[in-house]
């Protein structure tokens, strides 16, 4: 139950309990146990809702930065990284392969926002080496779901 | 001016899905249950693969029975799930859908006056495929007491000295039955006794829920006796690329290639490079759809619990067929008020059978959301045919 539990959830978080235990063929009380569970392990992390801000009046400006970093003893890149972590406007931190370490990704109001961010705090970092700073254009599609296409039900009636 | 038409042509009867189609597409905010395809698009990798297949300029026939390496594909399928072989070269034929095969492989084997065992409800072609193949349709009612699946009794009554082809359309649309391995061992024993062919039709294999589908060619006997048919539309959401194939003895499967050739020369190319892709890594995409599947089945057989709506629990396809006699009416009078008042298109069981009466067919080839408003109006339109009893 726990995957199909987790791969309903993680397209619809709004789906209520009682919804859940009959698509799922289960009793209520076991879903209400499994959430919990897995909301303990910490591999429910959070319920979020996935908004196209663009549609909104509300100005947001969104940047992937490239960030190479010198791993420190013991620590590798988790310190570095658990320090980047903590401001508020960072809403993501991947630890990458390939020609780069860190990849942060960053939301503010303005550019000027971001890239003060960047020249400030990023870079000032002693273990920071360099940045590469890519602005977000447009969001075509994000978290599996397509945010500029709108499908209709294009079926034809058929006989049989 | 002479009549222009065949006699045997007319006396079809056209299939009584259309009268209900018609109101729904001229009607604005109705909604329909009524599809019999999937509502997943077709996954991307195998669409990207007929894309590609254009784009290399692969716009030639193939050969007529298929391109070797997609009946490679099946023969290899064949045998990863039913533990089977078939001949790839000689006991394989690509079809275009599986009602090509249903027609081709009625044409093949029948005599004029043979009679086809065609147990319904069912799917609406196996009738005037037979009749046009000169054949004689003997309807087998099955009974919602037996879960909708054939027995042996029923069987070897249906029997007679005529008989030469039963068709075996499970898992079934549109009642959702399936036939369990023993269900199968029970009639397959029949078959033998009377040494009649069979054509399964099991283009809903992959859609079962409860246990994995067992095809009648895994019996012993049965393979060298039985063709069967299945295709890409319902298992992988490819209705629309027209593909469908047919296994079974070189013998049976040669001459329909021959009327194959004639009738249609080969099954789309695009489609069939598209399949080779479904075919080899595309289990987990019907996985997927099959858990889809499964989770409005379970909504939908609540929601008739709820609401106190006799149904059987059906283990296949993507269908459910509540029964409706409480209310008094035909199915017909019910699904027409039903639409006329709620909005809300299902076809009713009579559609595929006069055994059907009493019983619609509810597609659950819709998203959870559609099914949610339908079901809501459903619930409504209950209540007010009980309160006015």
């Amino acid at each position: 139950m726990r995957e199909e539990l987790l791969a309903i959830i993680e397209k619809n978080s709004r789906i209520d309990l009682k919804e859940l235990a009959i698509i799922l063929g289960v009793e209520e009380i076991d879903v209400v146990n499994e959430l919990a569970a897995l909301e303990n392990e910490g591999i429910i992390c959070g319920y979020h809702t996935l908004i196209n801000w663009e549609k909104t009046d509300i100005e947001k400006v969104s940047a992937l930065i490239e960030v190479r970093v010198t791993p420190q003893r013991g620590q590798g890149f988790d310190n570095v990284a658990e320090r980047i972590e903590k401001y508020p406007e960072v809403r993501s931190v991947y630890l990458m392969s390939g020609g780069y370490d860190l990849m942060v990704i960053l939301e503010g109001k303005t550019l000027r926002e971001v890239s003060s961010f960047v020249s400030d705090k990023l870079s000032t970092l002693e273990p920071v080496l360099s940045t590469a700073t890519h602005f977000i254009l447009k969001k075509y599609k994000d978290h599996g779901t397509m945010l500029t296409q709108k499908r209709e039900d294009e079926r034809e009636m058929i006989t049989p | 001016m002479r009549n222009p038409i065949a006699d045997r042509v007319a006396e079809i009867k056209p299939s009584g899905i259309r009268k209900f189609f018609d109101i729904v597409s001229e009607m604005k905010d109705a909604i329909s249950l009524g599809v019999g395809e999937p509502d997943f698009d077709t996954p991307w990798h195998i669409r990207d693969e007929g894309i590609y297949s254009l784009e290399k300029g692969r716009t030639f026939y193939t050969s007529n029975a298929g391109l070797k390496e997609l009946r490679q594909e099946i023969s290899n399928y064949m045998n990863r799930k039913h533990g089977v072989t078939y001949n790839p070269l000689k006991e394989v034929l690509i079809t275009v859908g599986g009602s090509e095969a249903i027609d081709m492989g009625l044409r093949a084997m029948l005599n004029p006056g043979d009679e086809v065992l065609i147990p319904q409800p069912s799917y609406v072609s196996y009738e005037p495929c037979t009749i046009l193949a000169d054949g004689k349709p003997v309807i087998i009612n099955l009974k919602a007491e037996n879960e909708f699946r054939l027995t042996a009794k029923e069987l070897e009554e249906a029997i007679t000295d005529k008989t030469k082809v039963l068709i075996l359309p499970f898992p079934n649309n549109p009642t959702g039955a399936i036939m369990e391995r023993k269900d199968l061992e029970a009639i397959a024993e029949v078959i033998l006794k009377h040494d009649i062919f069979v054509m399964s039709d099991e283009i809903y294999g992959e859609l079962t829920y409860t246990e994995k589908h067992v095809s009648i060619v895994e019996l012993p006997g049965m393979k060298e006796r039985t063709v069967l048919i299945n295709g890409f539309s319902k298992a992988y959401a490819m209705t629309g690329w027209r593909l469908g194939y047919a296994c079974g003895p070189e013998e049976i499967i040669g001459q329909m290639t021959k009327l194959h050739q004639f009738a249609i020369m080969c099954a789309p190319t695009t489609s069939q490079y598209a399949a080779i892709e479904a075919l080899k890594n595309g289990d987990e995409d019907i996985a997927e759809m099959r858990m889809a599947y499964n989770q409005r089945r379970r909504y939908l057989m609540n929601a008739f619990r709820e609401m106190g709506l006799e149904c059987f629990e059906p283990y296949g396809a993507f269908y459910v067929f509540p029964c409706i006699k409480e209310f008094g009416m035909t199915s017909d009078e019910f699904a027409t008020r039903f639409l006329e008042e709620e909005k809300v298109a299902v076809v009713p069981g009579t559609a595929f059978g006069d055994c059907g009466e009493g019983y619609l067919r509810i597609s659950y080839a819709y998203s959870l959301e559609n099914l949610k408003v339908a079901i809501g109006r459903l619930e409504h339109f209950v209540k007010k045919l009980r309160a006015e009893r």
